[in-house]
């Protein structure tokens, strides 16, 4: 016999109304472990994809857009960049490195993103197999890309125009699978990288009679692409959708988008700050579903706190013959904070158990999650709170009961049989 | 041994118990009989140690029970002093046998299993350990009950009212079942009854109503 074992046979002797009062507290902290888990993964996978980029680069228009498009690949770009213009930023003293991205087609919804070989480098990303392109029309595909679509080194696709599945296919672009990315956990694991020339082979335009032999076809691929090939003055006149630009020294930050925005037809955009202007505006949706979970668990604390008060009434002669038999106000007063803390922390237990699952379900069967890539198997130090809040619910909810307990009453309450 | 001497309790300015000086030696037995409103719980609950009387002394083996602090008290009487209640108040959370191990539990005593199966089967609920209150008998409850108050070995059993509502053969058992249990731990036995069955089973007998000093409102 011990105080646990006390307590817990009256939690059994009332088993619904425990259940009950464990499940709605688990709903409440099940609602808060999956905001936090999102919040907090959307927060690092934004931060994380956009980490080393200072600046983005592209047409004018909605800076978040420009971001959304040109780091996360989920938005429509804000339009293209002459190239020659480009350059001239790419040759600023306070530009330290500049990726271009062109933009614009897809492989059965997948972006076929132009770039250079220092993008997937950014990333940290290797090579499963094969080599990164080295042709016009050699694609990379990301892990995830590879994976869905079952495509292996050797395999040719098409590109669509557009960004939506739908799109109109663009005949006589075959493309060769040259090598698969290893999973990065980053946007990269979506997308299908080619060298920038690829893309501008995709759409030259071709002119009317012009003699499409698949000599000069193969003559043109085999020009070799490397990172400063697609500056040559032979490309001028071409267009990039956008550059993502790392500063030389942090003073670029306050000077460098200024310049953009004034003198040029471009504009910057800051990740660091577009990203942090997209959290608030989620946040207060939410901050709505936060003020429910919250309602939840006050009900919850309502629910023990009644359920125990009403046990008191029922039990206070076993209160008052423990006392007789040597129990002291402490241990009676224990026993019952002890039920309290009992409910709200399997309650605590089972909601965080239920939100990782939750979160889990919700990152496997939606798209957009999974874009994200949200899981439910990560443990974040916000948990160890909710813990906390649990037993704090439990001591709340059942100190005035156990104080009721403690003032026990031995001989007026038993001379009342 | 148990000692009761000069005890008065004062409820009110109005209403003021004055009790009779008690004095048992180890293994003795009393009855106390008198009509509701005597005096007798009020004399029961000072014995028991859950009621501190205005005036007195009360002494168990020695010990003076009024001058402990109330915690060790608790203690005292949870090791000390046995007692059965009227309405055998069991837990109902609890099984019999946790029933039983719960007053060790509460004394601060350590679990001792062997012995509460010995005690139930010596008072024929050895086969009920794992059953729980309201699947026993009238009578199967007043045994646990009366196992729970000896499962300390007690100086003391007290027993309130324990044959009010039985019949003649039952009302016998009973109160042979508390003699027998508390020869057996070595205990002293009060019993109050205002059933006059038992007188015939008690050689002491302390009548609260033909006492002077008793009910009187001042």
């Amino acid at each position: 016999m011990n105080l646990f074992k006390l307590s817990f046979s009256y939690l059994r002797r009332r088993a619904l109304n425990t259940l009950l009062n464990i499940l709605l507290l688990s709903f409440g902290i099940a609602t808060i472990v999956v905001l936090l888990l999102f919040s907090y993964q959307l927060e690092e996978n934004l931060y994380s994809n956009a980490e080393g980029v200072d600046a983005v680069v592209g047409a004018k228009g909605s800076p978040i857009q420009l971001i959304l498009s040109g780091i996360f690949h989920i938005d429509s770009p804000t339009g293209n960049i002459d190239l020659d213009e480009a350059k001239t930023l790419i040759r600023n003293p306070m530009v330290e490195d500049a990726i271009p991205m062109s933009l614009g087609d897809n492989y059965r919804g997948h972006r076929i993103v132009g770039t250079t070989k220092a993008y997937p480098q950014r990333y940290g990303a290797e090579l499963t197999e094969g080599s990164l392109w080295e042709h016009p029309f050699d694609v990379v595909l990301g892990a995830g890309v590879a994976d869905l679509e079952g495509l292996s080194i050797g395999d040719t696709i098409q590109s669509s125009h557009g960004f939506a599945e739908e799109g109109m296919t663009h005949q006589d672009s075959d493309m060769t699978v040259v090598g698969i990315l290893d999973d990065t956990g980053t946007v990269l694991d979506r997308l299908i990288l080619t060298g920038v020339e690829t893309m501008w082979g995709i759409h030259a335009p071709h002119g009317a009679g012009e003699e499409h032999e698949d000599e000069d076809h193969d003559h043109a691929d085999k020009a070799e692409i490397t990172d400063t090939s697609y500056l040559a003055d032979e490309h001028s006149g071409e267009q990039i959708t956008a550059l993502l630009i790392s500063y030389r020294n942090p003073l670029a930050a306050a000077q460098f988008p200024r310049f953009v925005n004034d003198r040029t037809s471009m504009q910057a955009a800051a990740p660091a700050i577009e990203i942090t202007r997209l959290l608030n505006l989620l946040g207060v949706g939410l901050d709505a579903i936060r003020v429910f979970a919250y309602v939840l668990i006050l009900a919850s604390v309502l629910g023990i706190f009644i359920a125990l008060l009403n046990s008191m009434k029922e039990r206070k002669y076993d209160l008052a013959i423990m006392r007789s038999l040597g129990g002291s106000r402490m241990k009676l007063f224990t026993n019952v904070l002890l039920e309290g803390l009992m409910i709200s922390l399997a309650g605590g237990v089972l909601g965080i158990v239920l939100g990782h699952t939750a979160v889990e379900l919700i990152g496997q069967s939606f798209a957009e999650a999974r874009q994200f890539a949200v899981t439910g198997f990560v443990y974040i130090p916000g948990e160890a709170w909710i813990i906390a809040l649990s037993a704090a619910i439990g001591l709340l909810s059942s100190v005035v009961p156990a104080i009721q307990a403690y003032k026990t009453d031995i001989a007026y309450t038993l001379s009342k049989t | 041994m148990i000692s009761l001497q000069n005890c008065t309790h004062r409820y009110s300015r109005e209403t003021v118990v004055n009790l009779p000086d008690i004095h048992l030696e180890n293994g003795e037995n009393l009855l106390v009989t008198g009509l509701s409103g005597s005096g007798k719980s009020t004399l029961l609950h000072i014995l028991a140690g859950i009621l501190n009387p205005t005036n007195g002394t009360y002494e168990v083996n020695g010990t003076d029970v009024l001058s402990l602090s109330e915690s060790v008290r608790d203690r005292f009487r949870g090791k000390h002093i046995g007692i059965v209640f009227q309405q055998m108040h069991l837990i109902q959370s609890l099984t019999v046998a946790d029933n039983i191990h719960v007053a060790r539990y509460m004394a601060g005593l350590h679990t001792d299993q062997k012995k509460v199966k010995t005690l139930c089967d010596t008072l024929d609920i050895g086969d009920k350990l794992h059953g729980f209150p309201d699947e026993l008998s009238q009578g199967q409850k007043q045994r646990v009950a009366i196992a729970r108050a000896v499962v300390n070995d007690p100086v003391l059993l007290l027993a309130d009212e324990p044959t009010s509502s039985l019949d003649d053969l039952r009302s016998e058992n009973v109160i042979n079942l508390l003699k027998e249990s508390a020869a057996i731990s070595g205990a002293s036995l009060i019993v109050s009854t205002h059933d006059s069955r038992v007188k015939k089973h008690f050689e002491n007998v302390l009548d609260l109503e033909n006492t002077e000093q008793n009910g009187v409102a001042v």
